[in-house]
């Protein structure tokens, strides 16, 4: 049982009190967050006042929701109506969103107690948790190596076990990826399955939220409850909530794996590739039926997804200009210096990179060799994915072609550093749901995440075989051994 | 001398944009007000706030669908949302959701009388689209931004150069309002910024047996009729003026222009090349999903369909025999028509009803500077004011006199007529005596009538007057006319 689960049950039996809770988790919080830089910012007072509430609530006959109690830390993209949103940028440093996002409400509705936000890169553009603006987020399997990204801190604050559990957002990768890198269990739902109003944009047409924590069942868990339609988000699709947690004990036997070659090619670490065979290996010992399959266009994802990403966040990003919020220049030249210089001021490199990027490929002259041309190559993906999806239930694969890499190592790369969104990628251009689940460790005692992909709103089959999986293995029960003792 | 003048040919294609009367805007909840204190009408999503996201406003869809049927277009029936991205203090999110190459309406076409004649202009596109904010100069050094009016709902309407006069676009302006207002989807108030007006004008200009072209000027933001007008017969003139003087002055050689109109000055003044224009980096929106139009969807707004301003005139000449002017007047507004037809329909005489209308009824509204629907006085009740007028039971005078009672007194018209003593009276003896007495009051006007060709018909008239007078307005005109002519005469 995930502590999630722990938790929320404890709390609705009166076996274990909210603030409890809260308080337990604020302690690690205040032991280990400064080595790690996985929390930017940390709402204790507020925490507490909403745990006591819930514990009183309790009290009073009050069932205080299936997340009672339970201290969640957020994506700081993801806007709350207290504290700051910064999205790791300088140009919203200082910014306090005037609302809550649907998920927050979602998640405080169900007894939740959010007690912070973590850290990402700038605007979740990144892989490594390296762009923000605020340091980058360590790896608590290594300190010297990156969470991965952009949900880094979301990812590092789960794996310490600052909190069982947390949200973050996936728009190529940035859930999974660092979910791997960090051992623990993190889903992207399909497109439109959770509603983005409150999630700030950057590739809009990908963006997903979704939850990350110890074990498939917790995030079942909290899928349940961010899950489901929402009038504020037209791309979010009206069909019910299944009950993901019951789903869970559907057994392997008979599920149909598809592997593509096309994922286990050139460029994957020896130590991954071993770790992520075993696994299927595992699957097909509790009963699962490997099946091969083709995915002829994969090896286009990566530049497809860098054309539709950063055209969409060039206009995305368009909003933070100095005048009406966020960062502002202290004496512009003019009036377009108040954007020129404002921008130029208080975004990274990397989003100067991709708004630059974007804004090309939507350029009159560029928008058919580029936009256009990435926008029929993403219908192929998806093609491939409901052709596959014909002859299998899930896909499985590695989330990425190593594991974690030392800060700074590909830094210096932009490049290098797109490419390990490419077996990730893809989902988000097809807009199906994956999870990433730990399935190993290399010889240096780093995670290791093998992906599950499955069919359009069917994150019921993949929680289950993530489930099925987590029964007959503990990779998901290591912890850190440097925040073990919390 | 100046050189034989050519017969130019004005073309003219006309942007408007027409803000919808929706109670909230385009994509969001805010209500769409005018008046408001600044920045009072926003939330997150039209102030552009991070993660807000745009949801459509159906009733602003319906709307737009609705004109594009009323100028006779063909209907998308799978449309979609556009970002069309520029960096101003007035556009939040620095682009603006418009749409691009899948309007919502195309091919269309409007047909209006200019002159006495049919025009007929083809429609391009109209599309939906958010208005931005507004900046506000007025404090020196600063410039404050008011975002109220952002994302109020927009609909663009382009149409082919088919216009060929400064009166042609007016007149379409004019017809054009006429028909929002009439579809109650805009108000159409040019002092709120309704509607605005962006003409591109450039001339035909019959050379050496062929024909050569000015550049296109487009004359950005107007919002009045009037200068609609003002602005393309100048800048016709200033073509025209400008190719006299310089033969290259020519579509192709020289560059198309984007001017503005200087209402104090009487001139349209040149702003930035056209080929310096904007590359709005269009793409689709991916907040927002496609719009699929289903038969339901189109056939219910079809049904909202009212008779169409010009078509109610053209049947109200034909089927009443009203004046094109009174027709005119009665159909400038869809309320006021309606009332028209029910005081037909109540069964008040065509013409008598016609003639009251404007003459009485749309007289004491404008007096009061109220609409003729809020008068207070019933369909039927008018109708009955024409009844006995056509009788003869009141006499014209008496009507005006008894129709200004009338809104002050719910009583029936004929039992306040007769309360005020303005029943008609037929009595030839009594009309006789008031005759009587009125030529021997005035011996002067009766000399005159009968003497003096040059002052008969006013020494009638004012005799006419008298005996009116003294019958206290009750007697019958033809009757006193008949009665003084043939004492005139000598009978």
């Amino acid at each position: 049982m995930g502590a999630i689960i722990d938790i929320s049950r404890g709390v609705r039996a009166g076996v274990q009190s909210a603030e409890g809770a809260v308080r337990a988790a604020l302690d690690r919080v205040h032991k280990a967050n400064h080595s790690l830089n996985a929390l930017l910012a940390c709402d204790a007072d507020r925490a507490l006042e909403r745990a006591r509430a819930l514990d009183a609530a309790r009290v009073a006959g009050h069932d205080p929701g299936p997340l009672a109690g339970v201290p969640l830390a957020l994506k700081d993209n993801i806007c709350t109506p207290f504290g700051i949103t910064t999205c790791g940028s300088r140009i919203l440093g200082t910014f306090a969103s005037q609302y809550a996002a649907h998920v927050v409400e979602r998640l405080e509705f169900a007894g939740a107690v959010i007690i912070g936000k973590t850290n990402l890169d700038e605007f979740a553009m990144g892989s490594s948790t390296e762009n923000s603006a605020f340091s980058p987020t360590r790896n608590p399997w290594d300190l010297a190596r990156v969470a991965g990204g952009s949900s880094g801190g979301s990812c590092a604050a789960v794996a310490a076990r600052l909190v069982p559990g947390a949200l973050g957002s996936d728009t190529g990768g940035s859930i999974r990826q660092p979910a791997s890198f960090c051992g623990v269990t993190g889903l992207k739902p399909t497109y439109g399955r959770v509603s983005r109003f409150g999630l700030v944009a950057f590739g809009s047409s990908l963006d997903q939220i979704g939850p990350i924590a110890e074990d498939a069942g917790d995030v079942a868990l909290l899928l349940k409850v961010i899950a489901g339609h929402d009038a504020r988000d037209s791309t979010s699709v009206d069909v019910p909530v299944p009950d993901y947690l019951a789903a869970l004990d559907r057994p392997l036997a008979g599920l149909r794996v598809g592997v593509s070659e096309e994922y286990f090619g050139e460029g994957l670490d020896s130590e991954v590739r071993r770790a992520v065979e075993v696994a299927i290996a595992e699957l097909e010992r509790g009963g699962a039926v490997v099946v091969p399959v083709h995915l002829p266009h994969m090896k286009y994802a990566i530049a497809c997804y860098y054309i539709v990403a950063t055209a969409e966040a060039s206009s995305n990003l368009a909003r933070f200009d100095g005048v009406h919020y966020g960062h502002r220049t202290e004496n512009p030249r003019d009036f377009m210096d108040v954007y020129a210089a404002s921008r130029g001021e208080a975004f990274g490199p990397e989003v100067k990179r991709r708004i630059m990027l974007g804004t090309y490929v939507l350029s009159s002259g560029y928008y058919d060799a580029y936009y256009l041309k990435a926008l029929k190559v993403r219908t192929l993906i998806r093609r491939d994915f409901e052709r596959a999806f014909e002859q299998v239930d899930v896909i499985a694969s590695p989330v990425a072609p190593s594991p974690a890499f030392l800060v700074g190592e590909k830094a210096v790369d932009p490049l290098a550093m797109y490419l390990s969104d490419v077996y990730s990628v893809s989902a988000n251009l097809a807009g199906i749901p994956a999870v990433s689940l730990p399935c190993g460790f290399t010889a240096a005692g780093l995670p290791i995440g093998m992906q599950l992909m499955g069919r359009m709103m069917d994150e019921g089959t993949l929680l289950a075989a993530a489930h099925q999986y987590q029964l007959r293995t503990d990779h998901h029960r290591q912890r850190p051994p440097a925040f073990a003792e919390l | 001398m100046m050189p034989s003048t050519p017969t130019v040919r004005p073309i003219i294609g006309l942007e408007i944009h027409v803000q919808l009367q929706t109670r909230t805007k385009m994509f969001c909840g805010c209500p769409v007000r005018y008046d408001a204190p600044p920045n009072s009408c926003v939330c997150a999503v039209c102030l552009g706030h991070p993660g807000a996201l745009p949801v459509i406003n159906r009733r602003a869809l319906e709307y737009a669908v609705l004109t594009g049927m009323a100028l006779n277009c063909t209907i998308a029936r799978h449309t979609k949302w556009d970002r069309k991205s520029y960096y101003y203090p007035d556009l939040p999110k620095n682009y603006q959701i418009s749409q691009y190459d899948m309007p919502l309406a195309e091919h269309g076409s409007f047909e209006f009388d200019v002159d006495g004649t049919t025009k007929r202009v083809r429609i391009k596109r109209a599309h939906l689209e958010e208005d931005a904010g507004k900046n506000i100069h007025d404090t020196p050094g600063c410039t404050l931004v008011d975002l109220n009016r952002a994302g109020t709902p927009l609909l663009e309407i382009v149409t082919e150069p088919d216009i060929n006069s400064a009166e042609e676009a007016y007149v379409f302006c004019v017809e054009l309002q006429r028909l929002v207002t009439c579809l109650g989807v805009s108000e159409g108030i040019m002092q709120k910024g309704q509607m605005r007006f962006e003409p591109n004008v450039n001339l035909a200009i019959p050379a050496d047996g062929s024909e050569c072209r000015t550049p296109i000027a487009e004359i950005k933001n107007l919002n009045s009729f009037r200068s609609v007008r003002n602005a393309i017969a100048y800048e016709t003139q200033r073509q025209l003026a400008a190719w006299q003087e310089d033969p290259e002055y020519v579509h192709g050689r020289r560059p198309n222009e984007n001017r503005g109109w200087n209402d104090d000055r009487g001139v349209t003044e040149y702003q930035r090349p056209k080929e310096a224009a904007h590359d709005y980096r269009y793409f689709p929106d991916p907040d927002l999903v496609p719009v699929e139009l289903t038969d339901a969807m189109l056939e219910a707004t079809r049904a909202l369909m009212p008779e169409l301003p010009v078509a109610r005139r053209r049947r109200l000449v034909q089927q009443f025999r009203l004046s094109p002017k009174d027709a005119e007047t009665i159909a400038e507004h869809r309320p006021t028509a309606e009332l028209f037809e029910c005081v037909l329909a109540a069964g008040g005489p065509p013409e008598t009803v016609g003639k009251q209308f404007v003459n009485v009824w749309l007289k004491l509204a404008n007096d009061r500077g109220a609409a003729v629907t809020d008068l207070g006085v019933s369909a039927e009740r008018m109708a009955e004011l024409a009844q006995i007028t056509t009788e003869g039971i009141v006499n014209k005078t008496a009507a005006n006199q008894l129709a200004e009672t009338m809104l002050t007194r719910p009583a029936p018209p004929r039992q306040i007529a007769e309360e005020l003593g303005l029943i008609q009276v037929q009595d030839q003896a009594a009309t006789a005596r008031w005759v009587e007495q009125a030529f021997a009051e005035n011996a002067q006007a009766v000399r005159d009538a009968m003497e003096n060709p040059k002052k008969a018909k006013a020494a009638a008239g004012f005799l006419r007057g008298q005996v009116m007078k003294l019958s206290g307005g009750k007697a019958d005109p033809k009757l006193v006319g008949d009665l003084i002519e043939k004492r005139l005469a000598g009978g």
